[in-house]
């Protein structure tokens, strides 16, 4: 199936072939290569020749791999026209009716046979399923994780909490108490640091990956033995946007088994989360050389704020008179790391995209007409 | 990749922190806390103090000073210089004797502990037998006599302590030598006093508890004469001609007997001072002659139990003249230091150490006059509640500050500080540095910070120019004419504060113009100036506004206090000529000011305002208030402060009515036992629901959002990269920075035209965390020079050519922006990486110790967890950690304050400063010598007195009291010092 798209273009034509399909229809139309114009205009564009003028569209197209990816900006609208091969294929959905989980771009070898069938072959059968609401990627966020499965011991979990300036409060609380240590000399009680309590409704319960009187171990890779109960409280306050805890759970019958037992490690589940997808999936202690590519999970080996955390951590300055604005690290003192992760969604036009909180945001940033948050 | 730098350049750096930075603690300044001994030595001229933490310290010749610390955590009950020796011998609680000296090193003297010794009694005796209760440093340098609970005097041989065991004087000995028709002859009880014959040393008296005296013969080992007292003893005294002992009793009354060959044991005199009523205990008294006329007397205690019981006091007789000295705390010991070369002249000053302070008397002086201590002076006379250092004082300004300080000492006798032992081989200070330390009770005090000594200088009172309810003829009241004992109030340690919105909460001063701004409790802000003459002056009043209309406002607080409208005469010194009152009356949190620009900023958890002290007028107002914070709208502070407001008035009267009080004994008892019962339900309830913390960010909810942490002026790049402009900066406990572009008038229209400032950025950090400090650096990474430093010539112009950087402190990060575009350039992660959080910060100075010219700005930082750091400039790079302070030492930590040369004081007790340094080339410690005395033959030894404070001295009768209400003191002060604290922990809890 790929063989088709491989196929190296012969012909450079300034045109690009564009077939929008919605529903069932079809439109043809061609676009200038050279001069694509800008993401909303094309939108226009598309509500013209469908004559929808006034149903919000999700637009989504197929790449040279197969996947189904989404045009919703400047960016990946130019991406998809240089890419185009000749033939730009275009899937246009109503919004409130669209099924996003056909997009993705990490599931080449899962999908790839599926995501393009699933829309071409059996478009209908799609919409025949009851309408699950779920919004695209862009419009929703990460939540929290379970990292790093395949570094840490199976009695271990490290889960990270995405706060991400949303109203859900982080909602736990630690306490002081003691453990019980293995050492050469024997079994050893030392003093520890455990979640006490989860506030019902915060981000702690909701995610059901910590539990109270589970151990905390380290924060954000850095240990907490030695330290008092005000210093870790202070740590995890400080990095509460984007809070990664190691805990012992108390609960140690929940653990995620590894695939196989006894094995050798080998493929982390899917439930690794973003780790999964860092390149590291093999076992033990290695990744530590492979210091080029950064895997997340050995911040514990960083020059502290370095790698994490700066992405939702731009302050924000007021001008006088002018309009608030992030403050943008000065690029040659920063190195790679320090780019937002996010950026992509923090470019959105929110006039196009109007994300529910982003939006409502906004609405609180008006009242007192001062601070913008991100 | 940072972990791959080169090796080179990283050892290079190594080296280069060594020759800069280097911490030690060098040494500690003001008053020991909790004195529990006091030692004399007559031939060295030193005194020395013990403490119950069980630190000896000895002090000489201003500078001149030594610190030892006992291993064991136990505290000092004797200090006893051995004759005509280097050597002391300290008793400490747990019954163990040391033995310390003077040992010559590199040309300075170092005070080394080189013996320890515990009494070991017949096997299966009871402990009592070898419980050391008096101490006699024979004069022949060799002997020590060692008295004991269970009656038996011991000798010891020293150095070495070892036990002369044919020469014990067991209480056998003694018993069977007693009179028959002695009443106490069955239980003669402890040792309470063992002095030796001033012309003969053979002869020693052991006076017993129970009142019997005893001469005894060392060499002879026999009991020449029996002083058959009845009453319980307190202390002997043997006269300098070896005639008379002196004895004084529980009982307050004090005898006089004949030493003589006769067996007449008849009392010569005997004498209740204040008699008639039943009197208190005379712990101690001491009999010493004149060339001519009447001999001194001099006793602690003996007052009317009744009605002076709670009086601390020394008695000083001399012919006619007879004065009750009433100290304001409890009396520790205290000696007489005499004229002449072998210590036997008239005696010329009282040293008397009271729990609080030492207050030395000139005796020789009509009127007796106090001699003011160059050390030792207790910094807690007002609980000390805050400080600021200034350096490098031009000597213009020195002298003026200096004479005015001398204005006020004219009470002060003239004679020269007595205690002149030892030679002060410190270099002078290279500069003149000023701590300016704010207490309680309003007044600032100036202390000469330069060298060893942290010497008193000046006090600036600012009660006067505000109506309080203190009566100013509360605490110094002499007596009243004819009043029986004849009092007078000695000291000044008086920690009770009238009216605690006095309290100094920020002090700024600018060395170059002689401008000075403090700002109290109750939200005011006085700019004052030095003035050499005394002067009458109307202080003007601006009210100021802080709330700039904010909806929904009540203040339940304290109210503002009331300024006198009438002219005030201002003694010469620091003059106010005007107030600015902030309404809501909130305290201070931040001040600073710009004597160039004629400017204040002030802060306080309502927003902050700009005053133009030319105009006397406002320039700026700008409330930070966070309308959904609660405990700022409503003032929490003002009912900590009621609190112990009550706290200490109901504490005074309780002092005041003692013996009220003890008349319904049963029944405090009792409510003591329901108090007991009550706290330990609540440890119970504690141990069930054990210390939780909350783990929430940051919101903008929080409480104190708004308070205003830090102010800054600084001339930089605000609009654009080619002119500069003055501005203002403010960072808020929310992690906010204003700042503010200042359009002064030209210095021709600066009178009457108006400063104008105009929001030009604002800046919301995003970990919100609390702004505590705001630097701008120039060109070169340097910060920006203080007002007026350049035009004085004493620094480098800033450069301008560059671009400028900012600096923000919050307590969790340090980030470096550039300017006048704000972007963020580098940070340092503190809080994120070790969890603790930045407490203080302050720019200094490290000059290199291996070449003079080179050297780096730094910035000195001190965290939660009692850390020092030194963050590199500009690049906010970690350079050098220590620990300094306990975590736990909460009020140490708040207490802290850096200099500008890589130094910092901080509280290790109401009453002293640790002085520690990060650098390597300022470090003050004292370097001096002590040599030993020249022995002055056989023949004078005869003649020299026992050291001055040997005896025992106790007074166990206020102790406790005196103990508790000290405790409550300190947990207040810790209470209040720690308010942004408790703030900042309440946040998270």
């Amino acid at each position: 199936m790929n063989k088709n798209h491989r196929v190296p273009s012969s012909r450079s034509l300034n045109a690009v072939e564009v077939k929008s399909k919605f529903g069932a229809e079809f439109r043809r139309f061609s676009l200038e290569r050279s001069k694509p114009g800008r993401f909303d205009e094309f939108y226009g564009l598309l509500q013209h020749v469908h004559r929808i003028p006034n149903v919000e569209l999700l637009v989504g197209y197929a790449d040279v791999h197969g996947d189904l990816l989404p045009i919703n900006n400047d960016d990946n609208y130019h991406k998809a026209i240089s890419t185009a091969n000749p033939l730009l294929r275009l899937f246009l959905q109503r919004k409130e009716e669209a099924d996003h989980g056909t997009f993705g771009t990490d599931s080449l070898t899962r999908k790839k046979n599926t995501v393009l069938s699933a829309v071409l072959l059996r478009p209908d059968h799609n919409k025949k399923k009851p309408p699950v609401i779920i919004s695209l990627p862009k419009d929703f966020r990460p939540v929290s994780s379970i990292i790093d499965v395949d570094i840490l011991p199976e009695t271990h979990r490290r889960v990270r909490l995405y706060k991400h300036g949303q109203e859900k409060p982080l909602g736990f609380y630690i306490r002081d108490g003691s453990s019980v240590r293995v050492t050469p000399q024997g079994l050893e009680k030392v003093p520890g640091i455990f979640i006490s309590r989860l506030v019902p409704g915060g981000l702690a319960e909701s995610t059901g990956l910590l539990a109270v009187n589970d151990e905390v171990l380290e924060v954000n890779g850095i240990e907490v033995a030695g330290k008092s109960l005000d210093q870790v409280t202070d740590m995890m306050i400080a990095n509460s946007h984007n809070l990664i805890i190691t805990v012992k759970p108390a609960n140690q019958r929940n653990n995620i088994v590894r695939s196989g037992v006894g094995g050798g490690g080998g493929a982390a589940s899917g439930s690794s989360g973003r780790s999964s997808d860092s390149g590291a999936s093999y076992y033990g202690y290695s990744s530590h050389s492979a210091a080029a590519s950064i895997p997340p999970h050995i911040i514990q080996n960083f020059p502290v704020g370095e790698l994490e955390s700066d992405e939702d951590e731009e302050d924000l300055v007021i001008e006088a008179g002018g309009e608030a604005e992030p403050i943008r690290h000065v690029a040659s003192n920063h190195s790679m790391s320090s780019l937002p992760r996010y950026e992509p969604h923090l470019n959105l036009r929110t006039a196009t995209t109007p994300s529910p909180d982003r939006a409502m945001e906004r609405g609180s940033l008006e009242e007192d007409g001062t601070v913008i948050t991100l | 990749m940072k972990r791959f730098r080169r090796h080179g350049q990283e050892s290079q750096r190594d080296r280069l922190k060594q020759e800069l930075f280097a911490f030690n603690k060098a040494m500690e300044h003001g008053f020991p806390h909790q004195p529990s001994a006091l030692g004399y030595s007559p031939s060295l001229k030193l005194l020395a103090i013990g403490t119950r933490s069980g630190a000896i310290k000895l002090y000489g010749a201003p500078g001149v000073e030594f610190m030892g610390l006992h291993d064991e955590n136990a505290a000092v009950t004797q200090v006893h210089f051995m004759p005509h020796q280097v050597e002391l011998v300290t008793l400490l609680d747990d019954n163990s004797l040391h033995m310390w000296t003077l040992r010559g090193h590199n040309g300075l003297s170092e005070l080394l502990e080189i013996g320890r010794f515990t009494l070991t009694g017949p096997p299966g005796a009871p402990p009592s037998v070898t419980r050391v209760t008096a101490v006699l440093a024979h004069s022949s340098g060799e002997l020590l006599l060692l008295g004991t609970e269970g009656g038996h005097v011991f000798v010891v041989e020293v150095p070495g302590f070892r036990e002369l065991e044919e020469r014990n004087i067991s209480l056998d000995q003694i018993a069977s030598s007693v009179p028959d028709d002695y009443i106490g002859r069955r239980n003669l009880e402890h040792v309470e006093a063992l002095q030796e014959n001033p012309v003969d040393p053979d002869q020693v008296i052991i006076g017993y508890g129970r009142g019997l005296m005893v001469i005894w013969d060392l060499e002879k080992k026999l009991a020449i004469q029996h002083i058959p007292a009845t009453q319980q003893l307190e202390s002997v005294c043997w006269t300098e001609d070896g005639k008379y002992i002196l004895s004084s009793h529980s009982d307050g009354s004090y005898c006089r007997w004949m030493v003589g060959g006769q067996d007449t044991n008849e009392e010569e005199k005997s004498d209740i001072p204040y008699g008639h009523f039943p009197c208190k205990a005379i712990s101690k008294i001491v009999q010493l002659p004149t060339e001519e006329g009447p001999p001194f007397l001099l006793f602690s205690g003996g007052m009317p139990r009744a009605s002076y019981g709670d009086r601390h006091c020394i008695t000083v007789i001399h012919g006619k003249k007879h004065v009750a000295l009433d100290f304001t705390s409890r009396i520790i010991d205290f000696f007489v230091i005499r004229d002449g070369p072998e210590h036997t002249g008239e005696p010329s000053a009282l040293v008397v150490l009271v729990e609080e302070e030492l207050v030395v008397i000139d005796l020789q002086t009509e009127g007796w006059p106090i001699i003011q201590t160059p050390y030792l002076v207790p910094l807690h006379s007002s609980a000390i509640t805050c400080s600021h250092h200034v350096s490098t004082i031009p000597l213009k300004l020195w002298e003026r500050i200096f004479a005015a300080g001398k204005h006020q000492n004219a009470h002060y006798s003239k004679k020269p500080w007595p205690v002149t032992g030892g030679q002060n081989l410190a270099p002078d200070p290279p500069q003149r540095d000023l701590l300016l330390t704010g207490h309680e009770d309003g007044t600032v005090r100036f202390w000469d910070a330069s060298g060893v000594c942290l010497y008193p200088m000046y006090k600036l009172s600012t009660a006067g120019v505000f109506h309080t309810d203190a009566d100013p003829n509360d605490n110094m009241n002499q007596g009243t004419e004819g009043e029986w004992p004849p009092f007078r109030k000695v000291g000044c340690f008086d920690p009770y504060s009238d009216d605690p919105r006095l309290g100094i909460q920020k002090i700024h001063l600018c060395k170059y113009s002689g401008y000075l701004t403090v700002a109290g409790t109750a939200g005011q802000i006085l700019m004052l100036e030095l003035n050499d003459e005394a002067a009458e002056q109307t202080v003007e009043a601006k009210v100021v506004d802080l709330l700039q209309g904010q909806e929904g406002f009540r203040w339940k607080g304290h109210t503002q206090l009331d300024i006198q409208e009438d002219p005030v005469m201002f003694p010469a010194g620091f003059q106010p000529f005007a107030v600015v009152q902030c309404q809501p009356p909130a305290v201070v949190t931040a001040l600073t000011l710009h004597s160039e620009w004629k400017l204040i900023a002030f802060g306080t958890s309502h927003g902050f305002g700009l005053y133009d002290y030319q105009q006397k007028n406002s320039v700026l107002i700008k409330c930070t208030l966070n309308p959904s914070d609660q405990l700022a709208m409503e003032g929490p502070l003002s009912r900590v402060k009621s609190i112990k407001k009550s706290l200490r008035q109901s504490f005074r009267r309780i002092r005041r009515s003692r013996v009220s009080l003890r008349k319904q004994h049963v029944n405090t008892a009792t409510k003591l036992q329901e108090a007991n019962a009550r706290l330990e339900a609540e440890l119970a309830e504690m141990e069930l629901a054990p210390v939780q913390r909350k783990i929430e960010a940051r919101s903008s909810d929080d409480s104190f959002t708004g308070l205003v942490r830090t102010l800054y002026f600084a001339d930089t790049f605000l609009s654009d990269s080619s002119h500069n402009t003055p501005s203002l900066w403010a960072g808020t406990n929310g992690g906010c920075v204003f700042a503010y572009m200042l359009r002064l008038p030209s210095v021709e229209h600066r009178a009457d035209e108006p400063v104008t400032a105009q929001l030009s950025k604002e800046i919301q950090l995003m970990h919100r965390a609390p702004v505590v400090g705001i630097v701008v650096l120039d060109g070169h990474g340097a910060p920006l020079p203080e007002p007026l430093e350049v035009a004085h010539d004493l620094a480098r112009a800033p450069d301008m050519q560059g671009s400028h950087h900012l600096l923000v402190v919050s307590e969790e990060q340090f980030k470096v922006f550039t300017l006048p575009k704000v972007s963020a350039k580098m940070k340092l992660k503190l809080t994120a990486v070790d969890g603790s959080r930045v407490r203080r910060v302050g720019m200094a100075w490290f000059g290199s110790s291996r070449t003079e010219d080179y050297g780096e700005s730094g910035l000195l930082v001190l965290t939660n967890q009692g850390d020092v750091h030194v963050v590199s400039l500009p690049h906010v790079k970690m350079q050098v950690h220590y620990p300094c302070i306990r975590r736990e030492d909460v009020s140490g930590i708040a207490s802290c304050v850096f200099t500008k040369h890589g130094q910092g004081f901080y509280l290790i007790s109401p009453s002293e400063f640790e002085r520690f340094s990060l650098s390597t080339r300022c470090v003050v410690e004292p370097r001096c010598l002590v040599e030993a005395p020249l022995h002055s033959g056989c023949s004078n030894q005869h003649q020299s007195q026992p050291d001055g404070a040997s005896s025992t001295h106790r007074a166990k009768h206020d102790g406790e009291d005196a103990e508790v209400l000290q405790e409550i003191q300190k947990s207040l002060e810790g209470d209040q010092m720690s308010f942004l604290e408790n703030n900042v922990k309440s946040a998270v809890a």
